[in-house]
C-alpha cells in the first residue's frame, strides 16, 4: 500500500450525480409531489385554476395550513408529535377574541399575548413529554381533548352561553396591525399592475385580485426561517441531533430537554398565529376553529419528507406538503369529479410519501 | 495524587438494585495514560458515564482540578474539558459527519441575530481531522449511517481528541478497528498525552493498554482490584487480573496461549 495514500482522494468513490444528490434532500418528495398534481389539475380542471387568481384561491388554505406544517414538521424532526395544534388553534382563538373584543386590548398586546398563553400552553404539553418520557403522542391525544373542551367551556363562559364569539372585527377596526395580520398585501402595487394592464380588472377598472392574502406571506417567511434555523444555525443541529437519538444527542452535550420544549412551544405558537388570521379575517371565533388540523399538519409534514420517527424532515417539505394538500382540496372544485374523492388522494398521497421517505431514509443511513 | 485533573473517590452507582459501582477511587493526572481494564459488566462504562456526567454517582465524590464538582449533564463536564468517546459512539446515524462531530459545540460565525452555524469551516476541520486518523472521507455531508463500524469510531474519536481540552476518556475505541486505525489511535493517545492531557482509556486488550498507558488500574464487578505503574506488571499478571485469577491459568493451557 502506498504511504502517500491518506492526501489523495478515495479512489472508491465515483462521482455523485446531481440527481443522486439530490435524492437526498428530504424535500423531493414533496416537490415531486407538487409537479405531479400540477400536471394532473392543467390536464383535468378547467383553465380558472391556473390563473392568478385561481392560484391565490387554493394558496391560501394551503398557507395556512403550512403555518401549523412548518411548526409541527419541525417538532416531528425534533422526534416528537404535538396533536393538540388543532384544539391549540381554537384555544387561542377564544383568547384572542376575549382579549380584543371583552378587555378592549389593542393588537400589539392582544397578539403578543396570546402567543405567549399559546407557547406557554406548549411548554405544558413538552415538560410533560420530557419529564415522563411518556410518548408525546399520547400526550398531546390528551391535550387534543383537554384543549378543545377549555375552548368550549370557555367560549360559554365568555359569551353567556353561545357558540360563537363576534364583535372582533368592530373592536380592532382602525388598529395599525390589522393589514399585517389580515386582508391583501401590497394593495398598491396590485392596483399600478391592473393600471398598466398586467393582471384582470372587473370592469370598474378594480383589479381582480387586490393583493397577496397575508397568510401567504407569513407562511413564505416561516419556512424561510425555519429553513434557515435548521440548516445554518447550532440550534438546528440540535434539533435533528434530539430527534435522531435523545441519548446521542445528549451524551454529546445537546440540551434535548430545553430543545423539545422550546419546539412544542414553537408548534403552539404557530397555531396561535394562524387563529390570529384566522379569527381577524372571520371577525368571530367558535370552538370548531382547528378542528382535525392537527392531522392536516401531520400529513402535510410527513409528505414534506420528515420521518415519523424524527431526526430528518425540512420545513420547505412541510410548505410544499401543504401545497399540495390545498390545490388538491380546491382543484376538485374545478373538474368534473366528486369532491368526496379528495380524502381518497389523501390517503394516497400519504401512503406513497411514507413508502417513499422509508425509502430514502434506507438510502441515507445505508440500511439495506 | 495531588496534581489529579480528574480524582473520582468512592464512587458508587446503584440503577435500583443492580449495584453497578461499589466504591471505585480512580484519578488521572494531565500527562498520563491512566487505563481502565476489566471484563465485560465489571462497571467500567458505568464508571466513565459518571465522570462524563451522563450519570450521577449515588455516593462518592468527583474533584476536578482539587474542587469538588457535581456535573449535572454531560454539557457540564465538557465545558470544563473533559471530553469522551463511548462505547456506543454517541453518533447519529441520519445526519452528515460534520453534524455529527460538531454536534452541542457548532461553530459559529456572526453575531447576535445573524451568529450561524459555519458550515465551511466545519467541514473543513472534520475532513483534516479525520484525515490525521487515517480516514478519507468521501464528503463531510455523508451521512454516519453509511459510514463503517470502524470509520463511525474513528468519527468519534478524532471528535473528542479535537474537542478534549484536559481529559480525554476513550471506552473501547479500539474495538471495531483495523491493524492501520488501531495503531493511529495509539499512536494519537500518545500524542494527546504528550501534550499534556489526561487519558482514560478503556480496553479489554491489554497489549494495547501496555503499549500507551502509564497506570493501569483493573475493575472487578464493580470494585477495583488495584493500580499498577508501568513497568511494575506483565501481560500475563493483567491478564490473570482482569479474567480474576485462577479460571484464567486452566484456559489458557487449552488455548495455547492465543488469548
Ligand atoms: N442503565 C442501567 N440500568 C441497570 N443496570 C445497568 C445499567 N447500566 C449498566 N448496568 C449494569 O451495570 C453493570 C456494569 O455495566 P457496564 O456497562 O459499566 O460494564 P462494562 O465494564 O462497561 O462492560 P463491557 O466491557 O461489556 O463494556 C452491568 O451488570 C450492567 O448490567
Ligand atoms: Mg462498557
Amino acid at each position: 500500500m502506498s504511504t502517500k495514500s491518506t492526501d489523495t482522494v478515495d479512489e472508491r468513490i465515483g462521482s455523485e450525480s446531481l440527481l443522486s444528490r439530490l435524492m437526498k434532500r428530504p424535500e423531493l418528495g414533496a416537490i415531486a409531489g407538487v409537479i405531479l398534481v400540477t400536471i394532473f389539475f392543467l390536464i383535468t380542471a378547467d383553465s380558472a385554476m391556473f390563473t392568478l387568481s385561481g392560484v391565490l384561491n387554493f394558496l391560501t388554505p394551503s398557507s395556512q395550513l403550512a403555518i401549523l406544517a412548518i411548526g409541527a414538521a419541525m417538532l416531528m424532526i425534533g422526534g416528537e408529535f404535538d396533536l393538540s395544534i388543532g384544539s391549540m388553534v381554537a384555544l387561542a382563538g377564544l383568547f384572542f377574541s376575549v382579549a380584543v373584543v371583552n378587555f378592549g386590548m389593542p393588537l400589539f398586546m392582544a397578539i403578543p399575548a396570546t402567543l405567549a398563553f399559546a407557547a406557554a400552553v406548549g411548554s405544558i404539553n413538552g415538560q410533560i413529554v420530557v419529564r415522563t418520557g411518556l410518548p408525546s403522542f399520547i400526550v398531546t391525544l390528551a391535550f387534543l381533548f383537554i384543549l378543545r373542551g377549555l375552548s368550549l367551556v370557555g367560549l360559554k363562559l365568555a359569551t353567556g352561553g353561545s357558540t360563537q364569539l363576534r364583535g372582533v372585527r368592530e373592536a380592532v377596526e382602525g388598529d395599525f396591525l390589522v393589514p399585517f395580520f389580515s386582508g391583501d398585501a401590497f394593495p398598491g402595487f396590485f392596483a399600478w399592475l391592473a393600471s398598466i394592464g398586467w393582471i384582470e380588472t372587473f370592469k370598474n377598472g378594480v383589479p381582480k385580485v387586490t393583493g397577496i392574502p397575508v397568510e401567504i406571506l407569513w407562511s413564505i417567511a416561516l419556512v424561510v426561517l425555519a429553513t434557515y434555523v435548521l440548516l445554518r444555525t447550532p440550534v438546528g443541529n440540535w434539533i435533528f441531533a434530539s430527534g435522531g437519538d435523545p441519548e446521542a444527542a445528549s451524551n454529546s452535550g445537546v440540551p434535548v430537554k430545553k430543545v423539545k420544549i422550546s419546539l412544542f412551544m414553537l408548534t403552539a405558537a404557530c397555531a396561535a398565529l394562524l387563529a390570529i388570521i384566522q379569527v381577524l379575517d372571520a371577525g368571530s371565533t367558535d370552538a370548531r376553529r382547528g378542528f382535525q388540523k392537527e392531522f392536516e399538519a401531520i400529513i402535510a409534514a410527513v409528505i414534506g419528507g420528515c420521518l415519523l420517527t424524527g431526526g430528518y424532515g425540512s420545513a420547505i417539505g412541510a410548505f410544499f406538503g401543504s401545497i399540495i394538500f390545498g390545490m388538491v382540496v380546491i382543484g376538485l372544485t374545478y373538474t368534473d369529479f366528486d369532491q368526496d374523492w379528495f380524502q381518497v388522494f389523501l390517503g394516497g398521497m400519504l401512503l406513497l410519501a411514507v413508502i417513499f421517505n422509508n425509502m430514502i431514509r434506507k438510502r441515507v443511513t445505508g440500511e439495506r | 495524587m495531588s496534581d489529579a485533573i480528574v480524582h473520582m473517590e468512592n464512587i458508587e452507582k446503584r440503577f435500583g438494585p443492580v449495584i453497578a459501582l461499589a466504591g471505585v477511587s480512580f484519578d488521572v493526572s494531565a500527562g498520563e495514560c491512566h487505563c481502565l481494564l476489566g471484563d465485560n459488566g465489571a462497571g467500567k462504562s458505568t464508571f466513565i458515564k459518571t465522570m462524563s456526567g451522563v450519570y450521577k454517582p449515588s455516593a462518592g465524590s468527583i474533584l476536578f482540578e482539587g474542587k469538588e464538582m457535581n456535573f449535572d449533564s454531560p454539557r457540564d463536564s465538557m465545558e470544563a474539558g473533559i471530553a469522551t468517546v463511548y462505547q456506543d459512539l454517541a453518533m447519529i446515524p441520519l445526519m452528515s459527519v460534520t453534524r455529527n462531530f460538531w454536534m452541542g459545540r457548532e461553530p459559529t460565525k456572526g453575531k447576535g441575530l445573524f451568529k450561524r452555524f459555519d458550515i465551511d469551516r466545519a467541514n473543513e476541520i472534520t475532513m483534516a481531522e479525520m484525515q490525521k486518523m487515517g480516514i478519507n472521507l468521501r464528503a463531510p455531508d455523508q451521512a454516519v449511517g453509511t459510514l463503517s463500524g470502524g470509520e463511525r469510531q474513528t468519527v468519534a474519536i478524532a471528535r473528542a481528541v479535537y474537542f478534549g481540552a484536559k481529559v480525554l476518556i476513550l471506552d473501547e475505541p479500539t474495538s471495531a478497528l483495523g491493524v492501520r486505525q488501531t495503531s493511529n489511535v495509539l499512536a494519537t493517545v500518545a500524542r494527546v498525552r504528550n501534550q499534556g492531557i489526561g487519558v482514560v482509556f478503556i480496553t479489554h486488550n491489554v497489549r494495547h493498554a501496555l503499549a500507551v498507558g502509564d497506570r493501569f488500574t483493573v475493575l472487578n464487578r464493580g470494585k477495583t482490584l488495584g493500580t499498577a505503574t508501568k513497568g511494575n506488571i506483565t501481560a500475563e499478571e493483567l491478564q490473570d487480573l482482569m479474567a480474576g485469577g485462577q479460571e484464567m491459568a486452566t484456559l489458557e493451557g487449552s488455548l495455547g496461549g492465543t488469548v
